[in-house]
């Protein structure tokens, strides 16, 4: 089946402000630049407006408010820009819509506008339980703020909430990873994600390395915290179901399942991404100069690169690993109508032959070990 | 005696020190004789490769003639003949020399007598050619041309009283080096009646021309249609044309005659068959001596030169054809290394001529090299009386069938401020070397000569030495001879295997501490597998020095970065890439870094 011919899609809205930038971050976010909101919403809503043509027929199963810090603006602009969306587009009546958060922005003001929208998937930003690690990082909150606005948004009415966590941060010992672990456990939400630090080169992180004023956590500890985080979560219900990610049952992220199943999603705002007609590509970077092009009535479009048969085969398999579900021979058959196994034979039997991947018969998976290393076997299928 | 005609020629050369301005100088004398206008000239027109610029060293000879009305009233023709500027072109060198009856010695006002200026000027001397300094860079603040003018005095014995103060580079004085060149070099001489000698003292490959032949006519006429023949090589060749050189391209003329600098053109395929220091004379009427001095060139340094990406052999081979074509002292045979695969065993006149080669693949060529540690060549006495020369380390035979080893040594000379002697000494002491003797050349300078042996120099003695004297010091070496030396072959294993590319033949007393130093620096740049990869040093099985690659325990990426595949799809592109410059040897993946990475052991 040709991806073009897929009738639903997900939607992907990026908010590029935040309050300030944190240091290990390389987004595509800018600190300070809030007073374009209003500009930039009217452009996100053109932009819309926009794909409301090439959408015709097909179904938007997600939408997923990202960042930057969406909870930075006025609630208002998130209240109507997903309204925005149910006017111009065909958004299913059981759509995922999410909304990421920093807990030091966030209100019951907000949070009570954001269920009002139909938000009912709310990601926030803990990142780490102790306050002296979220200095560290650059965070703008601290834990008693997340706490708050976390039961608030309990309060409200939020069902789905995830945290995310992020674990090798330099200077972090494990009993205070195995401290946030636990007292997210505590906490109880539907989704957590926890993401192994990469110190990126255009960060305050990354000047730091290249100066030699940061000690990188080893790789040992880091995957001890990882092994920690899996062995808690899953005692505590959570599923296992992607590298980084973990949920409990029917709470997986259906949004970010779309980007692993190398399904179609449309990306509107500065610097998004999108895969869309079997093409990969993404839009300009600055808020301005998304905001001028919008105005000016063209599509802020670079970097388009169709993505061939070839190439899609191999998004797949890199993509669909990542999910501790694997991908399924039959699936792959059933999208391209070629054997997975006489196409990657020989990448699969060397990886399995290392230990780093299994196959049960029906699908394909990293091991434990794979896990731990799984741009090793990603290398292989590029 | 030179007739009227040969009395207003000279044929002159430059030499000096790498950076003292030599080809600064060559080229204003350019520009001040009209050869090239402002507008045409690029900077250093003799310099024409980009790693000659770069490095502003001179690697290959020119030639270049150039019109000068002089303050007599009369026209002269000038024969600059650009000679290669470092100790491993010596020999190519000399035969420039030869081809000159004078030569204009560059000395920088700030920097003084430096260890090639020393080198060149008794090389200048013994081809009895009239040395004319010159003392340049006199618009630099740290000019001090009074102290240099008594330096050269003192240390060559050379009258600098009235050297031209000159500012190559900003064109000062430029006229007076012109006039002296007149006045103080001679005219050539020669019969050019006599039969045919002329010297060959550069040749290059022209894909339509055939070889262009660089020749200094000594005695006698040439001219197109004559038979000629290469004294040395017996080959026999039909003149197609003959003429003098302009920058960058060539004249025609219609004979060449005694006294004169020029080209021939004989539809000649092979550089080969025209060799550095070669007679020609004619067929018909041949001379009976050839000129003296010719050497056919022996390689001092020898190195494997492999693809980094193996399927690109085959382009290697080219590559190395086509440079061969104009340098035959470059010597290159099919080798084959466990580790790296098919390459070449490459034979080089000595460092720097290694190094442009391996620069030169790379950049005119596009291609990723993994060579392999240099190697002298080692005289290898065996139990049953055979002598063999080796200079691969793979090749050396068993401990058990050695009865003895020698190994070539080098008289160097280094020049430094007086503050460094104390570190030079021990430098030279590390690297096995002999005091020879130390002599001022002023209060502040001096001159140390030491006998090194010569694998201890192809290392990174150079590096070392420059960094041990903030750049202040300057080498110069030639070879001695050979010396019996207790040698042994030091190997290294991957994962208990030995890796052929990385063994190398070295002193017994400096074998441990190399073994132990080339086992960490193998550990920097192994990077982490699968499994653990232990790295060994051992000398006849024996193993003096151990470390361990650890297993890798992470290599992922965490994040997913809303929805940007592409970004992440570069990264494991890169990783991929990254993955192809390995060489796999056995079980290990080694990045084609490691193998250079032991050659610098001592930074």
């Amino acid at each position: 089946m040709q991806s073009t011919l897929r009738k639903s899609v997900g939607l992907y809205i990026h908010i590029p402000f935040c309050k300030s930038k944190c240091y290990y971050c390389d987004f595509n976010s800018y600190a300070g630049m809030e007073s374009y909101a209003s500009d930039y919403f009217k452009a996100l809503k053109n932009e819309i407006f926009i794909y409301s043509d090439k959408l015709k027929g097909d179904t938007v199963k997600s939408i997923f408010i990202g960042g930057g810090t969406p909870s930075l603006v006025d609630g208002r602009y998130i209240y109507e820009i997903i309204n925005h969306c149910r006017q111009n587009l065909d958004i299913d009546r059981h759509a995922e819509i999410s909304i990421e958060t920093n807990p030091g922005t966030l209100s019951l003001e907000k949070l009570t506008t954001y269920a009002a929208a139909g938000i009912n998937r709310l990601s926030m930003g803990l990142q780490a339980w102790q306050d002296s690690l979220l200095k560290t990082l650059g965070r703008i909150h601290r834990r008693e703020e997340f706490v708050e606005n976390f039961n608030i948004a309990r309060r409200v009415g939020f069902k789905n909430i995830n945290i995310d966590v992020i674990f090798g941060i330099p200077g972090q010992r494990l009993e205070e990873w195995d401290e946030t672990i636990t007292q997210i456990v505590r906490l109880d939400p539907e989704h957590v994600s926890c993401y192994s630090l990469k110190i990126e080169e255009d960060t305050v992180f990354g000047e730091k390395l290249a100066s030699g004023s940061l000690v990188p956590v080893d790789d040992e500890l880091d995957r001890e915290m990882y092994y920690l985080a899996k062995d808690c979560l899953s005692r505590n219900k959570f599923n296992h179901y992607e590298i980084s990610n973990f949920a409990k049952p029917g709470f997986e992220c259906r949004h970010n399942l779309i980007y692993w199943k190398d399904e179609s999603y449309i990306g509107v705002g500065a610097g998004a991404h999108s895969f869309f007609e079997g093409k990969r590509y993404n839009n300009t970077c600055g808020v301005e100069s998304y905001i001028r092009q919008i105005s000016r009535g063209n599509m802020p479009v670079e970097n388009v690169h169709r993505i061939e048969r070839n190439e899609e085969m191999s998004e797949f398999v890199i993509l669909g690993l990542r999910l501790i579900g694997g991908i399924a021979a039959n699936e792959f058959k059933l999208r391209f109508g070629t054997d997975i196994f006489s196409l990657y034979g020989k990448q699969l039997h060397q990886l399995s032959g290392r230990g780093l991947i299994q196959w049960d018969g029906e699908r394909i998976r990293l091991t434990n070990l794979g896990l731990d290393v799984a741009n090793q076997v990603f290398v292989e299928f590029i | 005696m030179p007739d009227e005609r040969q009395k207003k020629i000279r044929n002159f050369c430059i030499i000096a020190h790498i950076d003292h301005g030599k080809s600064t100088l060559a080229d204003r004398l350019l520009e001040r004789t009209g050869v090239l206008t402002e507008r045409e000239m690029e900077d250093q027109v003799l310099d024409n490769m980009d790693i000659e610029r770069e490095r502003g060293i001179t690697i290959k000879a020119q030639a270049v003639r150039m019109i000068y009305n002089a303050r007599d009233g009369q026209e002269y023709v000038l024969n600059l003949i650009d000679t290669p500027g470092h100790v491993d072109f010596n020999y190519e060198v000399s035969r420039s020399l030869a081809a000159c009856e004078g030569a204009v010695l560059v000395v920088d006002a700030a920097q003084g007598i430096e260890a090639q200026t020393l080198a060149n000027v008794y090389l200048a001397l013994e081809h009895d050619l009239e040395v004319m300094p010159v003392i340049n860079k006199i618009d630099l603040p740290s000019a001090q041309p009074e102290h240099v003018k008594k330096e050269i005095e003192d240390v060559i014995g050379l009258d600098a009283s009235d050297a031209p103060l000159i500012s190559a580079k900003n064109g000062i004085n430029i006229e007076e080096v012109l006039e002296k060149i007149i006045t103080h070099i001679p005219p050539p001489v020669g019969d050019e009646e006599a039969p045919l000698r002329a010297l060959i003292f550069d040749s290059y490959y022209d894909s339509y021309k055939g070889v262009i032949v660089y020749v200094r006519i000594k005695e006698g006429k040439v001219k197109v249609g004559d038979s000629i023949r290469m004294m040395y090589t017996g080959k026999e060749f039909q003149v197609t044309e003959v003429g003098y050189f302009r920058p960058g391209s060539l004249a025609a003329g219609r004979e060449l005659l005694a006294g004169e600098v020029g080209y021939i053109a004989a539809s000649i395929k092979n550089v080969k068959d025209t060799r550095v220091g070669d007679t020609i004379t004619l067929t018909d009427n041949p001379a009976k001596e050839p000129l003296p001095g010719y050497k056919k060139v022996q390689s001092m340094v020898f190195c494997g030169i492999y693809p980094a990406d193996g399927a690109k052999y085959g382009d290697l081979r080219d590559a190395l054809e086509k440079l061969q074509l104009n340098d035959a002292s470059l010597l290159f045979e099919p080798e084959s290394s466990v580790a790296l695969g098919f390459g070449f065993r490459c034979g080089f006149l000595g460092l720097l001529h290694m190094e442009i080669i391996q620069e030169r693949l790379e950049r005119e060529y596009n291609l990723d090299l993994v060579t392999t540690a240099p190697s002298v060549i080692y005289k290898v006495f065996k139990n049953n009386g055979e002598i063999v020369n080796i200079d691969n380390p793979t090749n050396l035979p068993p401990a058990a069938e050695i009865q003895k080893m020698e190994e070539p040594v080098v008289k160097a000379t280094i020049m430094t401020p007086t503050e460094y002697v104390g570190n030079i000494m021990e430098l030279s002491q590390e690297r096995r070397g002999i005091y020879k003797d130390m002599s001022y050349i002023d209060e502040g300078r001096v001159m140390l000569t030491y006998e090194i042996p010569l694998n201890e120099i192809i290392y990174d003695f150079f590096d070392a030495l420059k960094s041990r004297t903030k750049g202040y010091a300057s080498l110069d070496y030639e070879l001695l001879g050979y010396r019996e030396s207790n040698l042994v072959k030091l190997d290294i294993l991957l994962n208990g295997e030995i890796v052929d590319a990385l063994s190398f033949i070295v002193h017994a007393d400096k074998a441990y501490a190399r073994g132990r130093r080339i086992a960490e620096k193998l550990k920097e740049s192994i990077p982490r597998q699968q499994f653990e990869v232990p790295i060994q040093a051992c000398i006849g099985g024996k193993i003096i020095a151990r470390e361990t690659v650890k297993a890798y325990r992470k290599d992922v990426l965490a994040k997913c970065y809303g929805g940007d595949i592409t970004r992440k799809k570069k990264l494991l592109e890169k990783q991929k890439e990254g993955k192809k410059r390995m060489r796999q040897v056995g079980s290990v993946e080694v990045p084609q870094e490691a193998f250079m990475s032991v050659l610098k052991l001592d930074t």
